[in-house]
């Protein structure tokens, strides 16, 4: 094996902040390396430094990085040009703005190949369609005249690989390939990539925060924080044998709490009994309905009294259109959601406000969830002013939104602060505090960690299991993150295409899976070996 | 003399009040004192604002009106004559004109006229002007000169004073070493070179007809300075009449959807698409035959005109909301996607609570954006309706009626050039500067170019 990238005492600063310091590594032909980290760890940067396409107030203070022996920090811009696209490509996070929606896939394909390895039209097309086939593209003779927008994120991103792998480079740079896409297509994508390596012995440099994806792939781990790398080792030693702290806290957040729960008997809090929600689809002139659109097709769940209940599925399953049907955000097209035995479809309009106050709702994105232009706050009076609850007077919820920071483990004095101050995980316990303040019987928990890092995804974890213990709050925890089922939810219902397949205690649904999809799903899903810490 | 306010006065004066008292609001928050501190961060916004501060001063120097009750002999009043504060500086030359043009700083007029002699012979020459008094030009200038900085210096001096928090001297170095946090040493420059040029063309205006005289021997400085009101007015106030217009159409729009949405934009399609000058022409039309049959709305040519202008904002505002309605129509369909508007659904927020509370508040940039780059649009514009003819009322003064007027001093040969030239610098340094600070608004307010 032959040294094929090495990164040597890579420094990078900013104004006066360091961003990286003294990074190396090296990765050898047809291995693929894993650098895993948090947000903000600098992932990125070090790819962007090895593509030599940092940003212009980024400095690099010291440091090399070699190809092939060869610096490139030296070399001209015109050279380097040369070298990104034919020795090294990218893939990227976002196969849906990664390719440009105007221009059929094919040709954008062909152009990289015209571009660097001058091949006429005709060849570079029956090249393209030999690398579709590569990819595993369907059809791809067809497929070659289709825009963007008329494939699936899975096959975008498969587009991508094709152009990564056009010029038939040497290192392969993948940043979050996965991410973005639901468990079954990452699986696929991920095997494709794994196929790829050994058919052409690639390289591949493999950015994630994801510890059980580079369990399934890597050759060797290593493990960024705040622009240092703190543990470098192969696969089978860095899962085994983990030795600084941070790589420890990071496996066992992403493992998860196991601890079986505190089984309390409880009531049915609400009841979902065969709930459809179907949006009419209109057209012409006279907006005639011409068909609908079954998001939720005929559902039934029951939650009780200080229970979680997951709900698991992949993106455009209905899940979240059940949350907001039972918000009454979305009009119900059939069926009862009862709760406490009362119907919520039957309420007036001022009766509904009475059960708004006893459901609320957490978001996925934090950085959407709260107004940017409002305090603190004034975030938080805003459902106690419109539902009349908690105590009124400016003074005495001043006093009640202190001491509900405090309950969501924040600095009261956050109070007069706006949101973009905060970070990812401060804004979602915002978020929580948000819901807490109208003191709620359900919380509908809209994906609340996938936008989360892992250590700040078992923080707000955590906290929402300690709420619960203490305020015997039920949840509808709604997620397509088969890895937290176990720590947070008691039963577990799996939904695919507006209806629900399974449904059951967690130990029943995730250790013996009766329906097929649910098989599917767990076996898609990557998971960490068997660690003990 | 007794106040008298035209409906345009009340109209800037209310507007000058909601700016104020919005000023004053955000200085109590951070936030929006930070972005303002950052848009002032740029010499040239400073500037801008510099130069536009001393055009907003004018407008409202003449948007002061005061009814003559007495006439008085020597200032040449008659009663019911309507006056403002401009007016009253630049009675001198409001009072006395000459017969015909006159070039800038001449004493005698441009066009020769004939002239019988005593001695019984016709001769052509040019005559001198009647209200000029040519002695000792450099004495006054310098006078003038000395006058301006020694303004100016009092000016500076003050904003010095009330601005220095460690201590007064401290404070001027800071600043004249360019170490304050603002730009002032720019904006004291820009300042000291506006009170300068402005004094000694005052100065000099008692003396001379500084920027010549028009075909009716009216004063042309006089008639640039008083054509910065119906400029100003017409770009400030014009965006009074269009916001409430597109900011609840657009919102409703946006916020709607559904039969609401497609309405108002059936609205702005049609009326997006009949040619904007047609519309207004077709609205001032109609206005000045309405005008012609109710003579009693107005006892003077001054309130005619007045209204006429109001009726004039009043059309260029109700045709030209369609633009920022469809860019708030488009924001507001994507914030009311956003998880705060939910989050405020599931507490039961009422929809116009959230939308005075949730979307207007983030809205707030494009509207600011908007209405800073359509100032110098509406400026220009009222140049271009005048000139077609369905602008402002002919006896208005008016930069737009002065280039009317000198489309046939063009053509005269010797060349009449000072009515065009003075109308086009007044005109450009307002637009120009308006343009430079509303690029700065945007460059900071825009959130897509925040680092």
């Amino acid at each position: 094996m032959s040294t094929l990238l090495s990164v040597d005492g890579l420094t990078l600063r900013t104004g006066g902040r360091s961003l990286l310091s003294n990074v190396s590594f090296s990765i050898e032909k047809g291995e693929v390396f894993a650098l895993v980290g948090e947000s903000g760890s600098g992932k990125s940067l070090t790819s962007l430094a090895i593509m030599r396409l940092l940003p212009q107030a980024i400095k690099v203070v010291s440091g090399d990085i070699f190809l092939h022996k060869e610096s490139l920090f030296v070399l001209p811009e015109y050279k380097m040009q040369k070298i990104r696209g034919k020795k090294i490509a990218m893939i990227f996070q976002e196969p849906m703005t990664a390719l440009n929606p105007v221009m059929t896939i094919g040709d954008q394909v062909a152009e990289v190949l015209k571009l660097h390895l001058g091949l006429s039209v005709k060849e570079a097309k029956v090249r393209v369609i030999a690398l579709f086939e590569e990819v595993s593209i369907p059809e791809p003779k067809s497929r070659y005249g289709w825009y963007p927008h008329q494939l699936s994120g899975g096959q975008k991103q498969r587009v991508m690989i094709a152009m990564a792998l056009a010029c038939e480079p040497d290192l392969l740079i993948a940043d979050e390939p996965t991410t973005a896409l639901d468990v079954t297509v990452q699986a696929q994508v991920l095997e494709l990539l794994m196929r790829i390596r050994k058919e052409r012995d690639l390289s591949i440099l493999f950015i994630t925060h994801d510890m059980a994806v580079v369990s399934q792939i890597a050759d060797r781990i290593a493990v960024m924080r705040e622009g240092e790398i703190v543990e470098m080792a192969p696969r089978e030693h860095f899962f085994t044998a983990p030795s600084h702290p941070y790589t420890k806290k990071l496996l066992k957040d992403a493992l998860g709490d196991k601890g079986s729960r505190e089984q309390r008997a409880g009531s049915k809090l609400l009841e979902v009994k065969d709930v459809k929600v179907h949006f009419p689809v209109k057209k012409g002139f006279f907006q005639r309905t011409v068909g609908y659109i079954k998001a939720v097709d005929g559902v039934s769940f029951s939650i009780a009294k200080g229970k979680t209940l997951a709900l698991v599925g992949e993106s455009g399953s209905g899940k979240s259109t059940i949350g907001q049907a039972i918000l009454s955000l979305v009009p119900v097209s059939s069926g009862h959601i009862c709760f406490e035995g009362v119907d919520l479809a039957t309420l007036s309009l001022s009766e509904r406000k009475l059960y708004r106050k006893k459901i609320q709702v957490i978001f996925q994105d934090p950085f959407s969830a709260l107004d940017p232009r409002m305090p603190i706050a004034e975030i938080l009076r805003e459902g106690m002013d419109a539902l009349g609850v908690g105590p009124q007077g400016k003074e005495a919820q001043d006093a009640y939104m202190r001491a509900l920071l405090q309950t969501v483990e924040l600095e009261p004095e956050f109070l007069f602060r706006y949101p973009h101050e905060f970070s990812g995980g401060q804004r979602q316990r915002i978020g929580i505090a948000r819901a807490l303040s109208v003191e709620p019987e359900l919380i509908i928990c809209d994906e609340p960690t996938s936008a989360l890092d892992v250590s700040v995804r078992a923080q707000i974890l955590t906290l929402l299991k300690k709420l619960q213990d203490e305020r015997g709050i039920s949840y509808l925890f709604i997620t397509h993150d088969l890895s937290i089922i176990r720590t947070i939810a008691d039963k577990v219902a799996v939904m695919k295409d507006g209806k629900i397949v399974e449904q059951g205690s967690v130990s029943d649904v995730m250790d013996s899976p009766v329906q097929p999809y649910t098989q599917k799903l767990l076996k898609a899903a990557p998971k960490l070996p068997d660690i003990t810490l | 003399m007794s106040l008298m306010l035209l409906w345009t006065d009340i109209m800037v004066w209310i507007l000058t009040g909601m700016i104020l008292l919005w000023g004053w609001r955000l200085s109590k928050s951070p936030e929006a004192r930070r972005k303002w501190h950052y848009i002032f961060r740029s010499p040239l916004a400073m500037a801008s604002a510099v130069v536009l501060g001393f055009y907003m001063l004018f407008a409202l120097a003449d948007s002061v009106h005061f009814k003559v009750t007495e006439p008085s002999k020597t200032e040449r009043l008659y009663a019911g004559e309507i006056v403002s504060l401009l007016d009253m500086a630049m009675m001198h030359q409001k009072a006395y004109s000459e017969r015909t043009y006159s070039a800038p700083f001449a004493t005698t007029e441009y066009a020769k006229s004939i002239v019988v002699g005593e001695d019984g012979i016709t001769r052509q020459q040019n005559l001198p002007l009647k209200h000029v008094a040519a002695e000792y030009p450099v004495k006054k200038s310098l006078l003038a000169l000395f006058l301006g900085i020694f303004v100016s210096l009092l000016l500076i001096g003050a904003h010095l004073w009330l601005t220095a928090q460690e201590g007064f001297m401290q404070r001027i170095f800071a600043v004249f070493k360019g170490k304050s946090e603002l730009p002032w040493r720019t904006g004291y420059a820009v300042l000291t070179l506006f009170i300068v040029l402005f004094t000694w063309l005052y100065v000099m205006s008692f003396s001379y007809h500084v920027l010549g005289t028009d075909k009716v021997g009216g004063d042309v400085f006089y008639a640039s300075l008083k054509s910065i009101r119906t400029g100003v007015l017409i770009g400030i106030l014009t965006t009074l009449v269009t916001l409430p217009l597109a900011i609840f159409l657009g919102v409703s729009a946006g916020y709607f959807r559904g039969w609401v949405d497609d309405l108002i934009q059936y609205l702005y399609t049609t009326l997006s698409s009949i040619p904007g000058v047609l519309l207004i022409a077709a609205g001032v039309l109609m206005m000045q035959v309405m005008m012609d049959n109710h003579p009693d709305w107005f006892a003077s040519t001054i309130e005619r005109s007045d209204l006429r202008l109001l009726f004039l904002i009043f059309i260029l505002g109700v045709t030209s909301w369609t633009g920022l309605c469809r860019l708030l129509r488009a924001e507001t369909l994507r914030i009311s996607q956003m998880d705060y508007v939910t989050a405020a659904k599931a507490f039961g927020v009422s929809k116009w609570r959230i939308m005075a509370r949730h979307i207007v508040p983030n809205l707030t940039h494009i509207i600011l954006i908007s209405v800073v780059l359509d100032f110098s649009g509406l400026v220009l514009a009222e140049a271009v309706l005048s000139y077609v003819g369905v602008g402002v009322d002919p006896t208005m003064y008016s930069w737009g009626n002065m280039i009317n007027q000198a489309r046939l001093e063009m053509a005269r040969e010797p060349m009449v050039w000072w009515s065009l030239f003075s109308s086009f610098a007044f005109m450009f340094v307002l637009v120009l500067a308006a343009n430079l600070f509303s690029d700065r608004v945007q460059h900071v307010l825009d959130p897509r170019n925040a680092q």
